[in-house]
């Protein structure tokens, strides 16, 4: 019997592609598809996903909700429970098309929700930590529910298939972005389970990563003690959690996680002490402290959030990523060939050394455009 | 003629065709097995005296000897084996305790051996330790909850006090009495030199290596022997010890015949007189008392060392482990109930406690439920034999391993298991001067380093194999373990899945 993702770990190589406009200029939703579609050959159709950031401008303050659901009363249970816990602003299914390719496609649907006031002081949590808990919520108690977005101003399309099929399906060429990542999955094996595409995203953090780590239940076991829950047994959602505890909750600057899940060696840092001892002092707690969270094993990812994307390779680069550049546009890929079909005459190619984290964020112009 | 109730355990045998009578087997057995006879001009033996402990076989220059078990068999019985048997002959005849020494030698489970190590192939490449780094540094101590920051935004890297380990690694407590000097010298320079820690046991410092101390975890034991000022100061770390994987709920007995001159100074006992370690600590009989003695300890330190708990690994230990997290200890060491002794009563060391592997998996899983893993780090002990025991360990949730037996066998020890009677011919366990200076410290503390050095590299290319390159990605990395042969009540207390899953 093949189990389903959650109740078995999963092997997967895969593509990620991404780019983001620094000055938040709005860049078509089918740009991403495009560039991915270029690297069918890393996926194997059994997975394919978007993240999509600036894509809600008119519902921005709200809370974007995509939800997979088995069922109809699948459905009504989470609305029932959307509605107990926030007010629900629009909710409709998201727009598809019939692809030949795509089949078996649960029913879509998005909601952009804010959550009671009353509720959240009665819960005694901040905002985002008490929409992390209520998705986390639905997933896991509401049969056949799936919440696969729910961060503000964007929004996750996935699907199994290829990603360009998943992406022509959502018709993502109606959306506009100012950053998009995309993902194409090349799994071992698949139960064929439409939450286990790629990203995987909590609140606004999306992740595509193409690896398998050697860490995973060093890391698992670590972050469970937090709080999380990892129920579908992928690096995919430990990493997005890794991003959320330290980042969200624990308020590291990006280059600081970084320095955490691709730790320089120690090798590397005593020559660091030479330049600068507060420097090394601080990867040196790192170290100490943080250990378990160390992720090792081959990784490229893309850390999608709003405002920025960061792209980052395991400390041994055993994964390709390379990054380019074109105006304003700053472009990342498994391989060049991703970013070269969307921006053939596209400036500054270069492979991020493993560890070495690559940070975009919006200028402020894009800023003032985009938040 | 008195009866022999039971026959001698060993056989000395020795081939008359290459004897030369050089006589050195009888110089060098201190348990007098081998005798000159003038008048035939013909070795003999004395088989009932004899430990195997192997010592006349290593130093034979011809080879002549051979120790074998005795072959003469009792009428079999699968429930009296010959074993007891003789037990029983014995304390009719003393009417005292059995002792025994070394770690228990029943056939329990080994659950180390059950468990087998994954490693990479294609979709994730295994990493060659000769070409990419390999880390196995490691850090004992306690571990902030989360990232505290000074009022300026920087991050404050101030930490609770810690150990900081070249490798996995650690040598366990052996007091300086139990064993020789020579083999505490051999430990304190072996750890200086590998960077890792050797322990002092319960029997006080010797003066003469309190310049290894930053090397140096002091215990502080029931006995409180050899325990003032200066030597906690002078330890990197200081260790409770509230119990013994060989012998839970006993305390120490050092007869008096080993406590001569040096040792009855480092312990602070007059000489002669039996060194008596109560069972319990008798200013701890609940968990508040120990908290109390941590932080008695700490302040007497400036809070500027590491305190480990040592405890035996009994049926309820993952609550007291996670009791002891919370009373501010630093380190737990957990020591199975394999783990070796100087001297143990032997139904307790061969009935008592529990096995590392089930005891340490529990104790990790329970620490994390609560959230409190980071609190403390954790050491396992209790009979870590080889480097694929360490990583098997650390994978189930160890920060690192004691070792004491393999440090032993390092230094010449051949397990014969009679170290309480302090005629160790190997020079570990025993303080007759003449047994002492066999072991050469220079020697000594060299194979210990290639031994350590050995299992480090192994653990290297155990962890490259399975695309990890550095120590804490596998701490706690139970997905990289199968079991074999496992119940799945097993299974469930290690946390693995079973080979093929
Ligand atoms: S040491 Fe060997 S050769 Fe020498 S007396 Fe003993 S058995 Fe014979
Ligand atoms: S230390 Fe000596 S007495 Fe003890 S088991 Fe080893 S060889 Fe025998």
């Amino acid at each position: 019997m093949l189990l389903k993702e959650g109740e078995i770990r999963i092997p997967a190589g895969c593509a990620i592609s991404g780019f983001i406009s620094r000055d938040g200029n709005k860049m078509n939703g089918g740009d991403i598809v495009k560039s991915i579609s270029y690297m069918h050959d890393r996926s194997n159709g059994l997975g394919g996903g978007f993240a999509g950031y600036g894509i809600y401008p008119e519902y921005k303050d709200y809370y974007a909700f995509h939800v997979f659901y088995d069922s109809n009363e699948a459905r009504e249970k989470t609305e029932r429970f959307l509605d107990r816990h926030f007010d629900v602003i629009n909710l409709s299914r998201i727009p598809t098309k019939k692809v030949p390719s795509i089949t078996n496609e649960p029913l879509i649907w998005r909601y952009f929700v804010n959550p009671l006031p009353t509720k959240i002081a009665a819960s005694q949590l901040d905002e985002k930590e008490f929409v992390a808990k209520c998705v986390i919520r639905i997933n896991n108690d509401i049969e056949g529910a799936y919440v696969f977005s729910s961060g503000k101003n964007m929004g996750v399309f996935k699907a199994v298939g290829f990603p360009e099929d998943v992406g022509e399906f959502y018709r993502l060429e109606e959306y506009e972005g100012y950053a998009w990542t995309a993902h194409g999955r090349y799994p071992t094996n698949t139960p064929g389970w439409w939450g286990g595409a790629h990203p995987f995203a909590l609140l606004d953090y999306t992740i595509v990563h193409n690896g398998e780590i050697s860490s995973y239940d060093a890391n698992r076991r670590f972050i469970e003690m937090f709080g999380y829950k990892c129920t579908l047994l992928t690096d995919t959602e430990v990493i997005t959690y890794i991003f959320d505890w330290l980042n969200r909750k624990q308020e590291l600057s990006l280059e600081d996680i970084a320095s955490i899940i691709a730790a320089p060696f120690w090798s590397e840092i005593d020559e660091i002490e030479k330049k600068g001892p507060q420097k090394a002092a601080k990867l040196r707690y790192f170290r100490n402290t943080m250990s378990s969270l160390l992720i090792t094993g081959p990784f490229s990812i893309i850390l999608g959030y709003t405002g920025g994307i960061m792209a980052l390779n395991d400390r041994l680069k055993l994964r390709s990523m390379v990054v380019a550049e074109k105006k304003d546009i700053v472009y990342i890929a498994s391989e060049e060939c991703a970013i070269r079909a969307i921006c053939p005459d596209c400036e500054n190619v270069w492979s991020p050394k493993g560890g070495e984290p690559v940070i975009v964020t919006l200028s402020e112009e894009g800023k003032r455009k985009c938040l | 003629m008195p009866v022999n109730f039971f026959p001698a355990e060993f056989e000395v045998v020795r081939n008359s065709d290459r004897c030369i009578k050089c006589r050195a087997c009888e110089r060098q057995c201190s348990n007098e097995v081998h005798i000159y006879d003038a008048d035939f001009d013909k070795m003999l033996s004395r088989d009932n005296q004899c430990v195997d402990c192997q010592r006349c076989v290593s130093i034979c220059p011809v080879s002549a000897l051979k120790i074998v078990p005795n072959e003469n068999a009792f009428r079999k019985s699968a429930n009296y084996s010959q074993q007891l048997m003789i037990e029983n002959y014995r304390q009719a005849g003393s009417g005292g305790v059995l002792l025994s020494s070394m770690g228990n030698p029943q056939d329990y489970p080994v659950y180390w051996d059950k468990i087998l190590i994954n490693a990479s192939q294609v979709t994730n490449p295994p990493i060659d330790p000769l070409r990419e780094p390999m880390e196995t540094k490691v850090f004992l101590g306690k571990k902030p909850a989360g990232i505290k920051k000074n009022p300026d935004g920087s991050i404050d890297t101030h930490t609770e006090p810690y150990l900081e380990l070249n490798m996995p690694i650690l040598f366990s407590a052996m007091s300086y009495g139990s064993i020789s000097k020579n083999a505490h010298e051999s430990l304190a320079r072996a750890a200086t030199e590998l960077g890792t820690y050797y322990n002092t046991g319960e029997g006080g410092l010797h003066k003469d290596f309190y310049q290894y101390g930053k090397n140096t975890i002091v215990q502080v034991a029931s006995g409180r022997f050899g325990v003032f000022k200066d030597y906690l100061d002078t330890g990197a770390a200081i260790e409770i010890k509230m119990g013994q994987g060989a012998k839970p709920g006993i305390g120490g007995h050092l007869p008096g015949a080993k406590i001569r001159e040096d040792v009855s100074k480092t312990r602070m006992i007059p000489m002669g007189t039996d060194a008596i370690s109560p069972a319990p600590h008798h200013d701890i009989y609940s968990i508040e008392d120990l908290r109390q003695l941590i932080f008695s300890l700490k302040e007497a330190t400036e809070y500027k060392k590491p305190v480990i708990v040592k405890v035996a690994a009994v049926h309820n230990v993952a609550a007291i482990a996670s009791g002891i997290a919370r009373s501010g200890a630093d380190i737990i060491a957990i020591d199975g109930f394999r783990g070796g002794t100087g001297a143990a009563p032997t139904r307790i060391r061969d009935n008592v406690g529990i096995p590392i592997e089930l005891a340490l998996a529990a104790v990790d899983q329970r620490l994390r439920d609560e959230g409190i893993r980071n609190e403390v780090s954790i050491i396992a002990a209790g009979s870590v034999r080889s480097s694929a025991d360490a990583v098997k360990a650390i994978a189930l949730g160890a920060d690192a391993v004691y070792i004491g037996t393999p440090a032993l066998l390092a230094l010449g020890c051949h397990l014969c298991r009679s170290c309480h009677s302090g005629k160790c011919n190997w020079g570990i366990a025993t303080q007759r001067p003449d047994l002492v200076k066999r072991l050469n410290p220079d020697v000594g503390y060299q194979r210990l380093v290639n031994l350590v050095n050995a299992w480090n590299h192994e653990i290297k290319e155990i962890m490259g194999g399975m695309g990890i390159n550095s120590i804490e990605a596998l701490r706690g990395n139970r997905l990289m373990l199968r079991g074999i042969g496992l119940s799945q009540k097993e299974l469930d207390i290690l946390g693995i899945l079973h080979a093929g899953e």
